[in-house]
């Protein structure tokens, strides 16, 4: 058990710097696949027994599943980053020598993630994140084009601001809970703090929540916040893209959620579910209105993810048992079809080379596997059934029905305008005239198809032992 | 706690607010430079001062650190940057001096504001360090906003992160994540402003971010 939580955090640890030495591409991008599923594998084996603390680590229902959902979406981006980077190398858009440094690149982003993921201290939880931010930061300028390293500073200033707050916070937090707990690593636990939240300082630990939201909320991309991520989306290599909106976004809101829990068990302190369904109806309906003027496909998706990030948010700040499984649900639907969607999008744009939306036409006539990877995770990130989107979609609308109605008309309104603003925008990808190169694609479509079939999966039929852990999760969650 | 410590802790985390100050309405960049070098020798004064309060000697480390890195050998990295690269030597500003200087007041009176009432139980030392640690901080944002030169966008993010040590250190007693987060800091500064100076001069000619604008990926596009 211990040994498996270690391994999670080793293995992409000592891959780090063995990527960082291995001079070939191929060896490389193997080597990356193999730490990734090594890394899986042990993510995974967390959930046989996710009863695990110390002062410094946790392990539990919650972090459990993230661990397993970032370290599966990590090994499978790794497989198609194998075949995207051969592409980028053909193409010279990559030298040999800068993919040493991506992938050595992707496993410190992958540790950093499990490392924020399994912490236990609020510290350390914020290191985890910086490292993860950092190291996007960096692959996100790789391909060193003006509009790459553009979008890196931009980045790289919003996200160091978000989380320079964010310790502000942190800050707070340990200054609040120090009456009751006194000093000390045991005084910085999480499951300590949610413990004893109730002899904490109310107006300390509400002013220290303030500047968790502004800084982890920057890294969500939640609206007014969100300036950073459609920009690191589409200038990035696409691998990065996936994880951006697969991975690294899920363990910001993981991290506010972490702080709500602490907060929610302090009755005097402010009401954060509010906060947060403000907050999440804003970039809904926001990023919804904001996807009918994009030209580029990649950052179409991009707003496409601040829009899934606001319901989720939406779905936490509800909270009961209900709506927080729905959260649950839709967090792990939207990792995997997002993902899925960038692993087609990356190939699309390798063979039309372009990424302008205007450019790639007719897809199904030239390239109808991706065409059907591309229409399937559309139609499953639009909400529609029988994909697992649906589900969760359909779950938090009728429980928001019962107890806010009005809430509900506002859910429903964004998520038809998002819907009527991919169909619009994909239509012509997908069934307009061919245009552009029809050349061969070398592409592994296991990943792609893989993860649609798990959302299918999700839709038709969720497993029992996944229906039980989720329950327990959205119980902690209160 | 006498009242000469606590006084000594207010002049040093004053000093630092007051520098703050002084980094904004600075028209050239080797200027800024040499007052953010001070910023940093201040920090590294209180933070030396809280370990000999606090009693915790590793709080020392941190001084140490900050002494070192941000007083000595980033400032004298970036000189020798604007000097080697021949970067422009004013500073481009987006808003005036004035009109900067007024907002940075306000920013002062907001974090008054908003630390002091909170956290009675606190002492009154830990709140008011935090008060001048959020003003700090405020000020590196606006200074990160109201700049455009790539430089000194980074001494107002190293500045910023001067308030982060700040209040860290106030903060009695916090384990660990002092010196996790000075090493890393020391390390972001390094990397990022390594790679992004670089970069940015190998593309443009120029470290003013502004130039950056005309790249931004959908403008200048018709739908």
């Amino acid at each position: 058990m211990i040994s498996s939580l270690h391994a999670v955090l080793l293995i992409p640890a000592v891959a780090v710097l063995v990527l960082a030495l291995v001079p070939g591409y191929r060896l490389g991008a193997f080597l990356n696949m193999l730490a990734s599923g090594l890394t899986f594998a042990a993510g995974a084996s967390l959930l046989f027994d996710p009863n695990y603390r110390s002062d410094i680590l946790i392990v539990d229902e919650f972090n459990g599943y993230l661990v397993t959902l970032t370290t599966f979406v990590a090994f499978t981006t790794s497989i198609f980053s194998a075949s995207y980077i051969g592409h980028e190398i053909e193409t010279g858009r990559l030298t040999p020598q800068f993919l040493r440094f991506y992938h050595a690149l992707y496993q410190a982003m992958l540790c950093s993630m499990n490392v924020a993921l399994v912490a236990n201290n609020v510290g350390l939880l914020w290191v985890g994140i910086e490292v993860a931010t950092l190291s996007t930061v960096m692959m996100v300028g790789i391909y060193r084009t003006p509009e790459a390293v553009e979008a890196a500073w931009k980045y790289f200033i919003l996200g160091s601001v978000g989380i320079a707050l964010a310790f502000f916070g942190t800050i707070l937090v340990y200054l609040a809970a120090q009456e009751a707990l006194g000093e000390g690593l045991s005084a910085m636990a999480f499951d300590t703090m949610a413990r004893n939240a109730a002899r904490f300082d109310p107006n300390l630990l509400s002013l220290a929540f303030i500047f968790l939201l502004v800084g982890y909320g920057t890294k969500v991309g939640l609206a007014p916040f969100h300036a950073w991520l459609p920009d690191a989306h589409a200038e990035g290599p696409t691998p990065i893209s996936a994880v951006l909106s697969g991975l690294l976004l899920n363990v910001a809101l993981y991290a506010l959620l972490r702080f709500k829990i602490i907060l929610s068990a302090n009755p005097k302190t402010l009401n954060v579910g509010l906060i947060l369904i403000v907050l999440g109806l804003v970039s809904l309906v926001f990023a919804a209105f904001m996807l009918y003027r994009r030209r580029d496909i990649k950052r179409l998706f991009a707003y496409s993810s601040i829009e899934h990030m606001g319901i989720i948010t939406f779905a936490f700040g509800m909270g009961g048992p209900l709506a927080n499984f729905a959260g649950l649900l839709h967090m792990t639907m939207h990792s995997l079809t997002k993902s899925a969607i960038f692993f087609a999008v990356g190939h699309i744009a390798q063979v039309k080379g372009t990424q302008r939306i205007a450019d790639i036409k007719g897809l199904s006539t030239t390239h109808p596997v991706l065409a059907v990877g591309l229409a399937l995770g559309v139609i499953a990130i639009a909400g529609l059934p029988p994909f697992g989107v649906f589900t969760s979609e359909f779950m938090l609308v009728t429980s928001t029905f019962a107890r806010q109605p009005l809430l509900a008309v506002l859910l429903i309104f964004g998520l038809i305008v998002a819907f009527g603003a991919l169909v619009l925008r994909l239509q012509d990808v997908l069934f307009g005239e061919a245009s552009g190169p029809s050349g061969e694609v070398k592409a592994t479509y296991v990943p792609l198809f893989l993860h649609i079939a798990l959302v299918l999966m999700a839709g038709l039929w969720l497993p029992e032992p996944v229906v039980r852990w989720f329950k327990v999760v959205a119980a902690q969650l209160g | 706690m006498s009242s000469m410590s606590f006084d000594i802790a207010h002049l040093l985390a004053g000093s630092i607010l007051v520098l703050s100050f002084v980094l904004l309405y600075q028209d050239r960049v080797s200027a800024v430079l040499n007052v953010f070098a001070l910023q940093a020798v201040a920090l590294s004064l209180s933070v030396a001062w809280q370990a000999a309060i606090q009693n915790a000697p590793h709080l020392l480390v941190t001084a140490g650190i900050a002494l070192v890195m941000k007083g000595i050998v980033i400032p004298a990295a970036l000189h020798r940057i604007v000097r080697r690269l021949g970067i422009h030597r004013e500073v481009e500003e987006v808003l005036g001096a004035g009109p900067t200087m007024l907002t940075g007041l306000g920013l002062v009176a907001l974090s008054i504001l908003l630390v002091l009432p909170a956290g009675q139980n606190v002492s009154i030392l830990v709140r008011e360090d935090l008060a001048f640690a959020l003003a700090v901080i405020l000020l590196g944002l606006l200074m990160m906003i109201t700049r455009r030169n790539a430089v000194t966008q980074i001494v107002g993010f190293m500045s910023l992160e001067n308030g982060l040590v700040l209040a860290a250190t106030g903060a009695k007693g916090m384990p660990l994540v002092v010196e996790i987060s000075v090493a890393f800091s020391v390390l972001i500064v390094l990397i990022v402003f390594g790679v992004f100076v670089f970069r940015i001069r190998e593309r443009f000619d120029t470290v003013d971010v502004g130039a950056l604008d005309q790249f931004r990926g959908e403008q200048g596009e018709r739908l």
